[in-house]
């Protein structure tokens, strides 16, 4: 089968705008389970509402288009009343982070079978720029216009610490790292979170000094190295990226079907 | 036949219920006066091959079990006042992508955390109102613990049948009392089954294309149709859009499908009607003090008749003016501030004819409250 064969091409074009990092992540997406060899009739993509959410629409998998911040609940759902189904979540930041941060953490506890991509721009794209719970201490968003006096979430840490038992990072700068790290984490049996840093020139890039895509793209580079350089100790503008942890811990839903054995179901 | 007669709450009766309709998947979060439910489910639905789950909160469970119904399941959850305040988003979704569901609300005191362990019937309108935009939604309601499994199964049956959300409407008196329940023999209840889609693997299959008779055949997640879902209103297959042919065809769809269908969907008991001077209304546990005074007062001679809504959403208006054509007086008798009362007033010819009887302190009214106010309405004093 080749990439197309994945893609609705009724439902295109995209809405996304030209530069924008998501597309690039529906691809490595694509190409991932593509090299996997995963039956698309096995395949749920479930997310929430954003501009990154809208890739659920573009894939030919089952794919369920939710409520802002629900995608894990909803994805939940599906996982747990159906547990041979691998289960995709692509959220944006403040999807997964700030109204889903609740449910983010609640499903890496669980450690249920599912894969969870933060598309990470660090702005709120869809309601045009407003900053996130990703935004970093100084940017500059529809809603800081003075600059941002919050702190962002390190989503790495955040994950580990609530009990995803596999954690990566990558960015839209690295395809093909990309690609390699969500087929690690779609094969992994437990929660899966993979933060892809993502580029939305339209609403950060604009504000922040970073006049276009290629110019995001080249941050992405340059500020991103893999895990244990020693530039990312020395800068804390540096971030690492590569698999931070990568267990195997009991699956929630494996854990009930034992339940379900134990009461003669 | 003895060994299905047992002594329960009306939560529980809401289990055998949904146990009896084929529920096979509940996710929730525990709230008085609703979380009988979900202990008795964490431990019978395993043993039955279903799947139990307590999310971290209530809009999280109405999602799940969203999820859980288009793998196939028939799915419910169970909460009370602030849970279902939680809702209402998820709610708008699952009528919008028209998943069929079931949702329970034991209702207690409110607003807010309100009166937790006490009873109220403050919900009629948040059931038919509470989720933003136009739509239409199913809510049914019950007094004794045998129409609580009955209504149970006619919800299920209801969800299935318009792909829609269903809402039963509890209260704290009901969910909690104890009393006799017979749990039927399979069969014996009519149970509607999911249906599914003929179009075979490989075929256009559109989602969101309605059969002639109006229905949706369904087709599992994880089976042979690839196809969209959204809350984002949709074309036929489920592809988002705004084009404004089919935003308003959609809408349209939705309310009617609900609203056309109200005789089929519409439950009420009725008592003494043909020479009742004065009827009362009523619902859910006020229904019992209601019953206990129309029989009271018809052994004094008083012409009373009852009639009980089971089902209070589509409100079925046609029903109520047509048995209420003759009656001098209407009273409903319902524990909030006259819900109900407003719609029998725009329902009937002459509202002037409807008085409310209520109590809303949390206490269940009682056939001497009724008494009291009936001989204030008639104007005979206390
Ligand atoms: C309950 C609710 N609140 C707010 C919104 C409005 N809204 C839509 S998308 C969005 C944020 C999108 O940002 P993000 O999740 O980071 O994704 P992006 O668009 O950047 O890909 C918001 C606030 C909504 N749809 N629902
Ligand atoms: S607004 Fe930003 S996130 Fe949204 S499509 Fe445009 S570039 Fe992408």
């Amino acid at each position: 089968m080749g990439t197309r064969d994945f893609i609705r091409e009724r439902f295109f074009p995209h809405m996304w705008c030209p530069g924008c990092g998501h597309g690039t992540i529906l691809n490595c997406l694509i190409r991932a389970i593509e090299e996997l060899g995963l039956d698309k009739s096995n395949i749920v993509v479930v997310s929430g509402i954003g501009c990154s959410a809208r890739i659920s629409g573009y894939v030919d998998f089952h794919s369920l288009h939710t409520l802002h911040g629900r995608a894990l609940a909803f994805a939940t759902g599906v996982k747990f009343s159906q547990p041979e189904l691998t289960i995709i979540t692509p959220m944006g930041d403040g999807d997964a982070l700030a109204i889903g941060g609740n449910h983010f953490i609640h499903a890496a506890r669980r450690n249920i079978d599912i894969t969870a991509i933060v598309m990470n721009n660090r702005i709120y794209g869809m309601t045009g720029g407003q900053y996130s719970p990703m935004s970093c201490t100084g940017d500059y968003a529809t809603t800081a216009p003075f600059g941002n006096i919050d702190n962002p979430f390190d989503a790495v840490k955040l994950a580990t610490a609530a009990g995803a038992s596999f954690v990566a990072r990558t960015t839209t700068y690295h395809a093909k790292e990309g690609i390699s790290i969500l087929k690690k984490a779609i094969r992994h049996r437990g929660f899966s979170v993979v933060e892809f840093l993502s580029q939305c020139p339209t609403q950060y890039g604009r504000r922040n000094q970073l006049v276009n895509a290629p110019v995001m793209l080249e941050y992405l580079k340059t500020h991103t190295v893999p895990i244990g350089s020693a530039r990312a100790a020395e800068d804390p503008e540096i971030l690492e990226r590569g698999i931070f942890v990568e267990e195997l811990r009991a699956e929630y839903c494996d854990a009930y079907e034992q339940v379900i054995q134990k009461e003669g179901g | 036949m003895e060994e299905n007669l047992v002594f329960v709450q009306g939560n529980e009766a809401c289990v055998e219920g949904a146990l009896y309709a084929g529920m096979s998947f509940f996710a929730g979060y525990p709230i008085t006066p609703s979380t009988e439910i979900a202990e008795l489910l964490a431990r019978r639905l395993p043993g039955r091959g279903g799947r139990f789950i307590q999310m971290e909160d209530e809009i999280s469970s109405l999602c799940a079990i969203i999820g859980g119904s288009l793998t196939g399941n028939k799915v419910m959850t169970a909460t009370s006042g602030p849970g279902f305040s939680l809702m209402q988003e998820a709610l708008g979704f699952a009528v919008m992508a028209e998943i069929p569901c079931v949702i329970v609300n034991v209702q207690r005191g409110g607003p807010s955390t309100g009166n937790p362990t006490h009873v109220g019937q403050g919900d009629v309108n948040q059931a038919r109102w509470g989720t933003h935009g136009d739509h239409a939604i199913i809510t049914l309601t019950a007094s004794t613990h045998q129409d609580v499994l009955e209504m149970t199964v006619h919800a299920f049956n209801m969800a299935e049948t318009y792909r829609t959300p269903v809402i039963l409407l509890f209260d704290e008196v009901i969910g909690h009392m104890r009393e006799k329940l017979v749990i039927p023999e399979a069969g014996v209840l009519p149970v509607v089954d999911r249906l599914r889609t003929s179009v075979k693997r490989g075929v256009d299959y559109h989602p969101y294309l309605p059969r002639e008779d109006g229905r949706l055949p369904m087709s599992d997640f994880g089976g042979d149709h690839r196809y969209n879902v959204t809350g984002l209103y949709h074309d036929m297959w489920g592809f988002p859009s705004s084009n404004p042919k089919v935003v308003e065809s959609l809408l349209n769809h939705l309310v009617d499908k609900i609203e056309t269908n109200v005789h089929e969907i519409t439950r009420y008991k009725e008592l003494y009607l043909e020479d009742a001077e004065v009827i009362l209304i009523s619902f859910g546990s006020a229904a019992r003090s209601t019953l206990h005074t129309v029989e009271n007062r018809r052994r004094r001679g008083d012409r009373l008749g009852y009639l009980e809504l089971q089902s209070i959403w589509p409100f079925p208006v046609d029903l109520i003016r047509e048995k209420c054509r003759k009656a001098r007086r209407i009273v409903v008798v319902e524990m909030n501030k006259g819900q109900v009362t407003g719609l029998v007033k725009a329902a009937v010819e002459n509202p002037e004819r409807v008085f409310l009887a209520n109590r809303i302190d949390g206490e269940l009214i009682s056939p001497t409250n009724i008494k009291n106010i009936l001989r204030i309405i008639q104007g005979r004093g206390v």
